[in-house]
């Protein structure tokens, strides 16, 4: 406990500076509210509800493309380790599109899929998917050979094989492409509902900003980055947790 | 003949065809797959499925892109957007290499910043878009600044993680042959770093045009992603998806790039290739 507490000390110093500055009238309350006036702010959306709607509706478009995402990625990505036929069809569209920045999307999203959850969901399916992919196959293309013979010679089926050798070894590389996949989807939603969206927490920063409600804007702004540390870091102890068949 | 060829056999003159054809044979397999996928966009285009407004056909998106670059417009938007995410880059590429080896070196600094780096790291820095635009306006300080921002971090993590896995015995056995700690610095401790370093920078380089492409995205103007959204509000298809291409395909030259200076960079070292987990 004292050990965070010491570590994350600075981050302390940080909020009393931003505290202190604001009250001391050396910056301007329009361009940085006071933290207090952000904080109950925050209160005030939060009874009022709004954040909770919004952030349901945010936090359902961001699981609903990732799980998307994971399932088809991880999917692609052993299979295109384990059949020569679809790595061959497969990689050069992966490589291709891999280092496109995603955002580019999100107009087209919008004219295909309109302003709803849809555009948001797809847009993180599609941009999610590649970092999985791409680290699945490396994983499952890294599985130590002497495995797989060893499991084939004691009459382990095709399937078998692939399911008990191929996907375990893949695993630690595909859980750091899917915590890359995580990072990924909270921006592209922020950033997709920032653009275009009648819902959801980038909606609200937009919509608040807007209207020059800046102590709401910041505590929307700084729940959204507090969720994605968060979901960084929980996903962080999950990993440790399914890996820890490892030495 | 064959039989009696030394094993170090000096390398044959001239280039070896052979070998060329057969990079060039598996560089063409590798494109089949992509040419089918235009074909087919092509063809699904035309048979009027689905309408011109939701995909326009390949032919049209590039006659657009034509276009653009004989009109000039590509050229300024290309240029601005390059201009804005290259300068962010490079602000960020030489900050963060700066204040990585700086914490890996200094306890004081390391205490101060840490927590930050590593609570600003994993965040959605994104949604802070609208306080850079309430703080420094819409124009290019608040875009580049933006771009600083989200590129930063993975810089800084890289380089700390480098600078500490530095051989100890190298710092050891210079400093014992008298190097002063500017030496240690130029010639061990950055040449040693540099392989985690690219990395980083190879990281922190799409996120720069991503940011960037967003930012105008949001504020408009000049650029791709402010071309694009400008083309959606019209829904003037065409344009969104020449966007598209023109994105992707700055996209790809600059990791391509990049990929290509490292290379250049290590070819001391067996790192050289590019990193397979970006």
């Amino acid at each position: 406990m004292t050990a965070t507490l010491t570590r994350y000390f600075p981050l302390l110093l940080l909020a009393a500076a931003w505290e202190g500055l604001t009250r001391a009238g050396l910056v301007p309350a329009s361009a940085l509210p006071p933290l207090d006036k952000v904080a109950s702010a925050w209160y005030g959306l939060a009874a009022g509800g709004d954040l909770w709607t919004n952030g349901v509706s945010s936090m359902t478009r961001g699981a609903a493309g990732l799980a998307l995402a994971i399932v088809f990625g991880s999917l692609i990505g052993v299979l295109m380790a384990w059949y020569r036929p679809i790595h061959v069809v497969v990689n050069p569209i992966v490589q291709f599109f891999y280092p496109m920045p995603k955002s580019a999307l999100i107009p087209v999203m919008v004219l295909w899929l309109g302003f709803g959850d849809a555009s948001k969901i797809v847009l993180i399916f599609v941009g999610a998917m590649l970092p999985v992919t791409l680290s699945a196959f490396n994983g499952a293309r890294g599985t130590d050979q002497v495995l797989i013979w060893s499991a084939r010679s004691m009459g382990a089926s095709r399937f078998r094989v692939l399911w008990e050798v191929v996907v375990p070894s893949a695993l630690p590389e595909l859980l750091s492409g899917i915590r890359t996949a995580l990072a990924l989807s909270f921006v592209l939603l922020v950033a997709s509902e920032l653009i275009v969206a009648r819902s959801g927490f980038g909606y609200m920063i937009g919509w608040l900003g807007d209207g020059g409600a800046y102590d709401a804007m910041f505590a929307v702004v700084l729940t959204v980055a507090f969720l994605g540390f968060v979901a960084d870091r929980l996903y962080l102890m999950l990993m440790a947790h399914i890996l820890a068949w490892r030495e | 003949m064959t039989a009696e060829t030394p094993i170090l056999a000096p390398a044959p003159a001239g280039i070896r065809l052979d070998r060329l054809a057969a990079a060039w044979g598996q560089r063409a397999v590798s494109a089949l797959p992509l040419i089918v996928l235009v074909l087919a966009w092509e063809e699904l285009a035309r048979s009027h499925i689905l309408s011109a407004f939701l995909l326009p056909a390949p032919s049209v998106v590039l006659d657009r892109v034509w276009e653009d670059a004989v009109s000039g417009d590509l050229a300024l938007n290309l240029g601005m957007t390059l201009y804005r995410a290259m300068a962010g880059f490079a602000i960020a590429a030489v900050a963060g290499v700066a204040l990585g080896i700086v914490m890996a070196r200094n306890a004081a600094v390391r205490w101060f910043f840490d927590p930050i780096v590593s609570v600003a790291f994993p965040m959605p820095k994104i949604a802070f878009l609208p306080i850079f635009m309430l703080w420094l306006g819409l124009y290019d300080v608040s875009k580049i600044s933006m771009v600083v921002f989200n590129a930063i971090f993975p810089v800084i993590t890289a380089t700390i993680a480098a600078a500490e896995g530095v051989d100890q015995y190298f710092l050891w056995s210079a400093r014992s042959l008298g190097a002063s700690e500017r030496q240690l610095l130029r010639e061990i401790v950055l040449p040693a770093a540099l392989p985690q370093v690219l990395t980083g920078l190879q990281v922190a380089l799409p996120i720069s045009l991503i940011v960037e492409i967003v930012t105008e995205m949001l504020m408009g103007g000049t650029g791709l992603g402010g071309a694009m959204i400008g083309a959606s509000r019209f829904a003037d298809s065409p344009g969104v998806f020449a966007g598209i291409v023109e994105i992707a395909i700055a996209g790809l030259a600059l990791v391509k790039g990049i990929a290509v200076i490292r290379r250049h960079l290590l070819v001391w070292h067996q790192e050289a290739e590019d990193p397979t987990t970006v």
